[in-house]
């Protein structure tokens, strides 16, 4: 069943344009991993996914619903959850306020505040601490959690592992398969290719804001990544 | 005594103050907007108060529970007609609009009530006291003002802090464009955030004007207590503002004991200390 269908998304950040006339369609209950270059335009898919940035042309379909012109609230009670890159916590609010925001448009769902300390277990004894205080892996764990609670079918994380020491990536991807077998379809930009080769259903390449290549990890060679990721044309090298 | 008794009178006139600059707080911590008719609304409050009594002869405290709520909802329209399409221009064209609003809220009274100098008649209520110790009398009217500037701090302090709206008016003050991503609507909680300013300024217009006379122009004069008490106190700390309104009221009063004629001065010249050696004022934080 599709969840998600983008057909024809133009995308402009200024006079760039940032993703060019991309379509793409994502099953339900599959996780998708967005891989590209610095500059390929996946930020700013996930942005405009959420309802950040506005869409120059094309439509966006949330189970069989368009979209396209939803503003960022209204897509929180249509199902898109994003957690955005660099974490964002609101400084200000303690571990549990930041996670309760999420709660906030009341969508009905599995995830609730006992849920979400299920999945992350250190979290229930820090959750009077700023949020400001945590590490960055703890942040990346609280803003997955503060998503969670919007209860979202659609959950879009920016660049999940930037910045996170290895073994921390190992503990949020674990808490992701978790995620997406309590029913959530997820869509993950992700830097590290071989991270996102490893955990994602299907991959899509992004170059220039196209994707120039798209498939299941284990039908893909290292060789036509590696050419689509720098975007290397037949002969060139 | 003498000393310890002005202590009290301005512990008192502190908590107007305070009561007095919480919006101002409020609507710069949650939307960065430097509201600079704040002073102006106090004294539109008053007179629509001096209008509604005279024209229909409730009680003032009939008058008071009318007035409040009324100015929270203009709060919210103000909010959404005038205030939120400036908000994408920057803060100067925010600056703009509400000296602009200042200078029209200002000419529309003079228009339709004179510039005489008015008061509202509190009754027997505002003039009677009790003695509370030797030579130290409290007056009623002041110690109810302070207490529900406490209670009216406290309301405030339990909305932001325990429910899912106050939580997102603090969210959206630290990061807008995130809050929008969990569901807040920007424009409905700036609506709230607005609303809350204009009745708590509202109220404190209208106990402004029980305690002393006002006239068209009084706001610009006003408005500066407000500034002091949220710039002593710490910006964006709801505390702090009270605390910031009460070392401004007890300044001025013990001011008043050296010499009637240093009341006003006293009171610029704390301020002016916290803005030369704490710039970040006396309780830096931010709840809202």
């Amino acid at each position: 069943m599709t969840l998600l269908s983008i057909r024809g998304l133009t995308v402009h950040h200024g006079l760039l344009r940032a993703v060019d006339g991309l379509s793409l369609e994502m099953e339900r209950g599959e996780v998708l991993a967005i891989i590209g270059a610095n500059g390929a335009g996946k930020s700013t898919l996930l942005r405009a996914l959420a309802g950040l940035d506005a869409p120059t042309s094309g439509t966006v379909h949330l189970d069989g619903r368009d979209i396209t012109r939803f503003p960022a609230h209204r897509r929180v009670s249509a199902g898109i959850a994003l957690v955005p890159e660099g974490r964002r916590l609101f400084r200000s609010l303690t571990v549990e306020e930041n996670l309760l925001t999420g709660a906030y448009r009341g969508r009905p769902g599995p995830w609730s505040l006992e849920a979400v300390y299920e999945l992350f277990p250190w979290m229930p004894d820090r959750r009077r601490q700023n949020a400001a205080q945590l590490s960055g892996g703890e942040q990346q764990s609280v803003a997955i959690g503060r998503a969670l609670l919007s209860n979202p079918d659609l959950l879009l994380i920016d660049e999940l592992s930037l910045g996170l020491a290895p073994v921390i990536v190992r503990r949020i991807y674990g808490a992701l398969r978790d995620i997406v077998a309590a029913g959530t379809t997820a869509l993950i930009v992700e830097q590290d290719v071989s991270q996102a080769m490893r955990v994602a259903d299907r991959v899509n390449c992004l170059l220039e804001g196209r994707s120039v290549l798209a498939g299941r990890p284990a039908e893909l060679s290292a060789e036509q990544v590696e050419r689509a990721y720098f975007g290397i044309r037949d002969g060139e090298d | 005594m003498q000393w310890i008794n002005a202590v009290v009178q301005g512990l008192l006139l502190g908590g107007l103050y305070a009561l007095f600059a919480t919006g101002l707080s409020l609507m710069f911590g949650v939307m960065r907007i430097v509201n600079l008719a704040h002073g102006d609304l106090a004294v539109v409050a008053s007179f629509l108060a001096l209008a509604l009594i005279s024209g229909t002869g409730l009680p003032l405290w009939v008058v008071i529970v009318v007035t409040v709520p009324l100015f929270a909802v203009l709060g919210y329209l103000t909010q959404r007609v005038l205030l939120q399409g400036s908000l994408s221009s920057g803060p100067l064209a925010t600056l703009l609009v509400t000296f602009g609003l200042s200078i029209v809220l200002q000419n529309v009274l003079l228009e339709i009530f004179s510039a005489d100098t008015r008061t509202l008649d509190g009754g027997a209520f505002a003039t009677s006291s009790f003695q509370l110790a030797g030579s130290i009398t409290v007056g009623w009217l002041p110690l109810v003002t302070f207490l529900l500037a406490c209670a009216v701090l406290a309301g405030i302090q339990v909305f932001l802090s325990r429910t899912g709206l106050g939580r997102m008016l603090r969210a959206s003050s630290d990061d807008r464009e995130t809050a929008n991503l969990v569901g807040a609507d920007s424009r409905h909680v700036y609506g709230v955030a607005t609303a809350i300013a204009f009745a708590t300024v509202a109220l404190a217009g209208l106990m402004f004007a029980m305690r002393s006379s006002f006239d068209p122009a009084t706001g610009p004069s006003r408005l500066i207590f407000a500034f002091e008490a949220v710039v002593i106190g710490g910006l964006g700390s709801l505390w702090g503002t009270l605390l910031g309104g009460i070392v401004l009221g007890v300044t001025q009063s013990l001011g008043a004991q050296i010499d009637p004629a240093m009341t006003l001065l006293a009171g610029h010249l704390v301020f002016l200390a916290v803005l030369a050696f704490r710039p970040q004022g006396l309780l830096a934080g931010r709840t809202a």
